[in-house]
């Protein structure tokens, strides 16, 4: 046998001897499979709403208007200002609420690096964190009123947690011999800790921005759904008493966007900053 | 600069709970390797030699006895004893040139100086133009040489070195025991290196110490006059090996002596 022999000879006859290692290219029905279900939906919807809600009852149309109205109403909303304005009071809130949140980040270093602090701090945090967010609603309104800081307070509790736990677990999953290797290299505690270990736990740190940012928004549409004047929580919070469900359904997909951008925002920035590690988790 | 003295080490690690019996990892380890030399520790795994390395380095105490470099309690860790791992312990956040800038910048020495010297590593250990790459860039022996260079650079008073080359394939492994030799007759300093290769203890070292199974104890301590670089070819090289082997298994042997009776015993029973 020479080294050159045909090798898709016997699954393709005629195909010269020179191996096929080309990818094959995707079918059609590949390309057109993803966005079939979308088609569907969305064309269900306009169906339904259009066509078979006005012939059972023309009223019914209000509470499920068609994704063309919904379109018009996005316009609207976008051409006098009211979704942007909306949408960055609520983005606002969140960013400045992530501001206090972390501390959450200096807290889980040293819980994580001294043994005595986590053993002491341990059991305040884990009573507290399975409190969700949304129960501290009716209490933060009584303390701080319908306030942008109320809301900041519900949404500072959401990032909080799950940042912090993320540290503490960050800092404990430093690999020993780094640390090691740090102090043979005449590192003392403090450039151990701030060279060493937050550098290593730092990918943890992120996806624990991540968890906190996502329940963190989550947070917010149900605090300014009760406790605010602006904001995309309160815009369908507001469409709903006058009964304006084509911006209701407006409100709901620009916050689904809004989380969703902000996710994808945060990863492409950690992907930038900390190359090493995914190459680590690859 | 550079003599190590270990006088009289004990180490006992207590039981986990109050009914395991205390472990007696080593006993009565006394030996001095000299300034500039290179020493070697071999023995079994379990044998106690990692555990006498991290004393050496700091990072665990003797229970009885004291190590000292050049008359200093080695009891912390310190840059005069730096220190390389098997797992490389790169931080993979810095390039080459960041890691091996590390140390430099924990002895505080001043920016510009500290690239001319960690540039002057990085070309000892021939990793010229690497300088920018990060780790995961790097295959295993490359990443063992940027920390060699590391090591190297905040010039300490002993390098010690806890299985280095274990982790590489059998060809990375060779290349770097010969660029080892290259950079000892270089950058002359007292080199201590745990393995369990006495080929590659006989390929480096001046001084070899063997030690004894569980409870680890000096068993011999051995002097080596043959000059680098050696080939593993050359008779008193293979003399050596032999008999560094016999005194290493003549250990196993007597360890299993009791294990073996007994079964040999229960098999005549039967």
């Amino acid at each position: 046998m020479s080294a050159g022999a045909p090798v898709s000879a016997g699954s393709s006859p005629g195909s010269g001897d020179r191996p096929r290692i080309r990818r094959k290219s995707p079918s059609l029905v590949d390309r057109v499979a993803p966005y079939t279900g979308l088609v569907l939906f969305f064309g269900g919807w306009q169906a339904v709403s259009a066509w078979l809600l006005p012939r059972i009852d023309p009223n019914l149309v209000t509470l499920m208007p068609p994704p063309t109205e919904v379109l018009q109403a996005a316009w609207e909303l976008i051409r006098n200002g009211q979704l942007a304005k909306h949408f960055w009071a609520s983005l606002q809130r969140e960013a400045v609420a992530f501001l206090y949140a972390s501390v959450a980040i200096p807290i889980g270093l040293a819980m994580g690096w001294f043994r005595r602090l986590q053993q002491m701090l341990d059991p305040v945090f884990e009573m507290l964190r399975p409190i969700p967010p949304i129960a501290w609603i009716p209490l933060a309104i009584l303390w701080f009123g319908i306030s942008d800081f109320q809301n900041q307070f519900i949404i500072f509790l959401g990032i909080f947690f799950p940042l912090l736990l993320n540290t503490v677990a960050g800092v404990k999953n430093v690999e020993p011999n780094l640390i090691r290797a740090a102090r043979c290299l005449g590192a003392n505690q403090f450039a151990v800790l701030w060279k060493v270990v937050f550098r290593a736990a730092l990918p943890q740190i992120v996806t624990g921005v991540r968890v906190g940012l996502g329940v963190g928004w989550m947070a917010l549409v149900a605090a300014e759904l009760v406790g605010a004047t602006s904001g995309l929580g309160w815009l369908i919070s507001d469409a709903r008493s006058v009964l304006r469900t084509d911006i209701i359904l407006v409100g709901m997909i620009s916050i689904g966007i809004a989380g969703l951008a902000i996710d994808q925002g945060l990863r492409m920035v950690a992907k930038r900053l900390l190359p090493w590690s995914l190459a680590m988790t690859k | 600069m550079g003599m190590l003295r270990v006088s009289g080490v004990t180490k006992i690690y207590p039981g986990h709970s109050d009914a395991d019996e205390p472990v007696r990892a080593l006993d009565g380890v006394s030996f001095t390797v000299k300034d500039d030399e290179f020493c070697s520790i071999v023995g079994h795994s379990g044998c106690g030699k990692t555990t006498l390395l991290n004393i050496m380095a700091g990072f665990d105490e003797a229970t009885e006895g004291s190590i000292t470099l050049d008359g200093r309690s080695t009891d912390t860790p310190g840059w005069e004893r730096a220190m390389i791992f098997q797992d490389y312990a790169l931080f993979p956040w810095h390039t080459v040139l960041g890691n091996v800038s590390f140390g430099l910048e924990m002895k505080k020495v001043p920016k510009q100086e500290r690239r001319a010297i960690a540039m002057r590593h990085i070309q000892l250990v021939g990793l010229g133009g690497f300088e920018n790459r990060f780790p995961h860039q790097l295959s295993g022996g490359m990443r063992q040489r940027v920390a060699i260079a590391r090591a190297l650079a905040v010039e300490p008073h002993a390098l010690l070195m806890d299985e280095p080359f274990a982790a590489l394939d059998a060809q990375n492994r060779s290349m770097l025991q010969d660029e080892m030799v290259r950079i000892f007759m270089e950058e002359r300093k007292t080199m201590v290196l745990v393995t369990h290769s006495i080929e590659e203890a006989v390929k480096l070292s001046d001084r070899i110490i063997v030690m004894t199974r569980r409870p680890g104890r000096v068993k011999a301590d051995i002097e080596v006059a043959l000059p680098r670089p050696r080939s593993e070819d050359d008779p008193q090289f293979v003399a050596l090996k032999a008999r560094i082997r016999d005194l290493i298994h003549d250990e196993f042997d007597l360890a299993d002596v009791p294990a073996a009776a007994a079964a040999a015993a229960q098999r005549a029973a039967a």
